[in-house]
């Protein structure tokens, strides 16, 4: 019987190494557990949703687990509420992949596939690799709006422009608002959403707890903001 | 893209160990020393393979999988006699983001599927270990080039992509360990046929090789042991205590190194594959 909660809540879906995102809070001194149990998740002062997999999967299990209300009343606290990989394309409102699911509509837009077999032959005689695996770089993004820099206030507003990031995926958000895309990458020509968010919600499509030091920093500045006591991603 | 650089560490029992042509293995030292060194010096990724790979060895490999995922955040592979979905979940538990899977898949190529369903496909990596044959054509082998299998490489490499493989690890038996260079027509076959991220592995001596590995065998990542063991042998300070009593230390003791080879640290090697016009993530 836990007297209380760890402070950040990973999302068991049982999918993708939960393990190592784990690893990284506790190496920046954050409690973390890797649980379903809507109690321990809503008594946590952050909530991240990670994993590598399919879409249709993750989300039956989140149904099946009784974690879909659960993750949605969290994000609607104002705590923070971060998607890692799988974790963002979940916080969509739906995927492409093997026919049309329904993600958690935490972020409006949806999930869709790299490059058709039939786009790839036009780009390149060779055919790009699909997973994307390997280091790329993310950058801000120049939107519309009042912003001046759409990383500030979140974990990401030190990393300078141009920051590899470790990337292992097929599909990629589409965020139907332009305000909610924070940052993009560029794979094979193709420049896609790799950071979306408003608000208390952030979803990063790299892993930053396997990209080294400077992804490491991303789970550092979340331990400090929860230290100052601020609800601010 | 960038062009991946992943050293690749042999482990047998707690040790580092590196098989030598005709030699048999050679113990360098721990394991987690040298996976930090790399970490530290630019790796992209680190290859774990538990070159005993039998059932009371695993324990060993877990712990070190253990013990380098809770230290160093880059992403792990890891492989070495992996057979069944509960072992691949036991190495994934451990920290592993990837596994790698020979002997299991020839085996029974729809083990290939099965893992990529449970676990994603970009969770598994097949490991082809290839020797040229008199007439021309490449044969898969298992057990570190011991059991032939009479299958094809590039038809095994097609086929375990069509049944979810998320990468392709190939190594030339015939080149590993030999400095020699890669065998780059094996890698170019493979890496233009495939729609999913190739690794070349086995012979490289000098940076030359690496590079060629890519610009002319068309590789997304380049996985590499003597190139590097070597430089680090010479960079890490180790305490007799990390050695055990087992293998072959002789050579540890005299100090030398493996003549065909260049001992080169891996910054070395990213710079010179910047400077020939290949895209790598840069040292910190």
């Amino acid at each position: 019987m836990m007297s209380r909660s760890a402070q950040v809540a990973i999302i068991d879906h049982s999918l993708g190494n939960l393990y190592s995102v784990r690893q990284a809070c506790k190496h920046v001194g954050l409690t973390a557990a890797i649980t379903a149990d809507p109690t321990e998740v809503n008594g946590a002062e952050a909530l991240i949703l990670p994993g590598v997999g399919a879409f249709g999967d993750a989300m039956r299990t989140l149904r099946d687990r009784d974690l879909v209300s659960v993750i949605r009343s969290f994000a609607a606290t104002g705590k923070p509420t971060i998607g890692v990989c799988l974790g963002l394309q979940l916080f969509m409102e739906g995927s492409e992949e093997f026919g049309e699911h329904e993600g958690l509509g935490l972020i409006p837009g949806n999930v869709h596939r790299f490059f058709s077999r039939a786009e790839s032959r036009q780009i390149s005689e060779r055919l790009p690799r699909v997973p994307q695996v390997g280091w790329n770089t993310i950058h801000r993004s120049k939107t519309i709006g009042c912003r001046n820099d759409p990383w500030r206030f979140t974990p990401l507003e030190n990393l300078p422009d141009g920051t590899f990031m470790y990337f292992v995926h097929s599909y990629y958000v589409l965020p139907r608002s332009e305000t909610d895309i924070l940052g993009t990458t560029t794979y094979e020509g193709f420049t896609y959403c790799s950071v979306a968010g408003r608000g208390n919600i952030l979803g990063v499509q790299f892993h930053p707890e396997r990209s080294g030091e400077k992804g490491l920093s991303v789970y550092g500045h979340i331990a400090e903001k929860l230290r100052g006591g601020s609800t601010n991603v | 893209m960038t062009v991946r650089i992943i050293p690749r560490l042999d482990i047998k029992g707690p040790n580092l160990v590196k098989g030598i042509h005709l030699e048999g293995l050679r113990v360098l030292g721990k394991p987690e020393a040298f996976a930090r060194h790399y970490y530290e010096n630019g790796a992209d990724e680190l290859l774990c393979i538990d070159v005993v790979a039998s059932l009371y060895g695993r324990n060993s490999l877990l712990d070190l999988v253990e013990r380098t995922a809770s230290e160093i955040f880059i992403p792990l592979c890891v492989g070495g006699g992996l057979r069944s979905l509960d072992d691949i979940r036991q190495v994934l538990r451990a920290g592993a983001d990837k596994v790698t899977l020979n002997t299991a898949a020839l085996n029974n190529p729809l083990f290939i599927q099965d893992a990529a369903e449970t676990f994603g496909s970009s969770t598994i990596v097949i490991a082809i270990e290839a020797i040229r044959q008199p007439s021309g054509h490449y044969e898969c082998f298992t057990d570190s080039g011991r059991e032939a299998t009479g299958v094809d490489v590039f038809e095994w490499a097609a086929k375990a992509e069509a049944l979810g493989a998320g990468e392709l690890l190939v190594t030339s038996v015939d080149r590993e360990g030999t400095g020699r260079g890669f065998d780059v027509h094996l890698i170019k076959v493979i890496a233009e046929a495939a729609s999913i991220p190739v690794i070349a592995h086995g012979g490289a001596g000098t940076i030359d090789h690496v590079v060629e590995a890519v610009m002319k065998g068309e590789a997304d990542a380049v996985a590499l042991a003597s190139l590097f063991h070597y430089e680090a042998l010479n960079s890490i300070t180790f305490d007799e205590a990390d050695f055990g009593t087992e293998g072959n230390l002789e050579f540890r003791k005299r100090g030398v190194g493996f003549s065909k080879i260049d001992a080169t640290p891996l910054p070395r090697v990213k710079e010179a594959m910047s400077d020939a016009g290949i895209y790598v993530r840069p040292v910190e």
